[in-house]
């Protein structure tokens, strides 16, 4: 029985939709195998052309910060504020800089 | 569409610890209209709620697949056929990108479709009735997708990211759906005096359930308050079944069809539509289980699985022998 099998395995679905960008997350899809993975993903996200390229991952393949760590883990950029062009004043009379 | 909030009973217990202070700033990120994202910290409540309202609506796209289903092969011409075919193949994608939102809080596609089968989940109301001819088609576009988008907008921009970004993708195929149900129904009632009699059949059937789509009038919706505190709703079901009716009625004066409530009438002073009293037995009959199809539905849904199993076997089995073979 079919109801006692695990799952098949998740995907998760990036497409690029035009060459010149790159992939963006979509979604993600159930497939037993990675070329099912992918005509899977087609029919389920790109039926108005939505994409050139499609990429699909095993979802469990991802390595993801942890968000409760978020703050840690970003934080020593939160004060580099002179990495900002912003940062510095350009004097009166200064041009293309 | 088909966020009735139909099974609201059994709030299961918290058994998590939740401090007033992890809901306090939870419920500030949500004030701050910040996107909550799937592996953020959420009560338990507002997780059980969204699995609950997400698959319940994935289940209405699959169930809702069948009443159209029911005319692929009876549309009246190949192009007919064509469209609508594609049409029911958005339901399916539909269906698929909300269970796949629902799985990032962590229940899986096949719990949640098991808890269908099982009759534990349930669906839309509106997929009860009969398809009993063509015209049907095209009220299910123009009527029951326009309910679906007028509830569907708002939910682009709840606060659970993944349901969010799958709802804007859902809007975006809905407008078609919706555009070919009023063509539909404008062919017909361009056509000969039986063609535009069919278009009123049509009309006078599903108008009041289409109504019933939004659930529950606002003072027997207990559980919108908490859902419109944590921003997963945005407007009331009156206030979204006001906008229906207001935008809808005039659509049906264009077709020169009869909207089937002796009570409709424009309020001049505020611009809104007042419509009769919805049949709260009937809706109440079909979501019980006792609606003209329900039956029918679940069992059509039950083989359709059952009927199929072999093919996602025997899937499995040859993913597991590749896998093998790529191993030896």
């Amino acid at each position: 029985m079919s109801k006692d099998r695990a799952e098949w395995p998740l995907y998760e679905v990036f497409i690029r939709s035009k060459s010149g960008l790159s992939h963006r997350h979509a979604g993600s899809v159930h497939a037993a195998d990675d070329q099912m993975a992918l005509d899977n993903a087609r029919d389920t996200y790109t039926r108005r052309m939505e994409g050139v390229s499609l990429w699909v991952v095993r979802s469990d393949r991802i390595i993801a910060s942890d968000p409760t760590e978020t703050s840690a883990f970003f934080e020593p950029a939160e004060d580099k504020i002179y990495r900002h062009p912003t940062f510095y004043d350009v004097p009166e009379g200064v041009e293309n800089l | 569409m088909y966020t009735q909030g139909l099974d609201q009973k059994g709030q299961a217990n918290v058994s998590e610890i939740e401090s007033p202070e992890q809901l306090a700033a939870f419920q500030a990120r949500i004030d701050a209209e910040e996107k909550i994202e799937a592996k953020d910290w959420m009560p338990a409540a507002y997780r059980r709620t969204l699995i609950r309202q997400i698959s319940q609506h994935a289940h209405s796209e699959i169930i809702g697949m069948q009443p159209e289903g029911n005319w692929l092969t009876r549309a009246p011409s190949l192009q007919r056929k064509a469209i609508l075919l594609a049409k029911v193949q958005d339901e399916a994608g539909h269906g698929l990108y909300l269970y796949s939102a629902a799985e990032t809080l962590g229940v899986s596609r096949d719990e949640m479709v098991q808890g269908l089968l099982d009759g534990k989940a349930k669906y839309s109301s509106i997929f009860n009735y009969p398809t009993l001819n063509w015209a049907d088609i095209g009220a299910i576009g123009w009527l029951v997708d326009g309910a679906a988008i007028m509830n569907q907008i708002p939910l682009c921009r709840c606060s659970y990211g993944p349901y969010a970004r799958a709802m804007i993708r859902v809007c975006k195929e809905e407008s078609f759906h919706q555009r070919q149900g009023f063509d539909i129904m404008h062919k017909l009632c361009n056509g000969t005096d039986d063609q535009k009699a069919m278009a009123q059949d049509a009309l006078n059937r599903w108008w009041w359930p289409s109504l019933m789509m939004f659930g529950p009038g606002d003072a027997d919706s207990k559980h919108s308050a908490q859902s419109m505190a944590w921003k997963i709703k945005r407007f009331s079901n009156d206030e979204l079944r006001q906008k229906f009716v207001d935008v809808t009625v005039p659509q049906a004066e264009f077709l020169g069809l009869r909207v089937p409530d002796d009570a409709l009438v424009l309020d001049e002073e505020s611009g809104h539509y007042r419509f009769g009293e919805i049949d709260w037995q009937e809706f109440h009959d079909v979501l019980a289980g006792n609606g003209p199809c329900n039956a029918q539905r679940m069992e059509r849904r039950r083989s359709a699985h059952d009927d199929n199993a072999w093919v996602r076997d025997a899937a499995r089995a040859y993913a597991d022998k590749q896998s093998a073979k790529a191993v030896a």
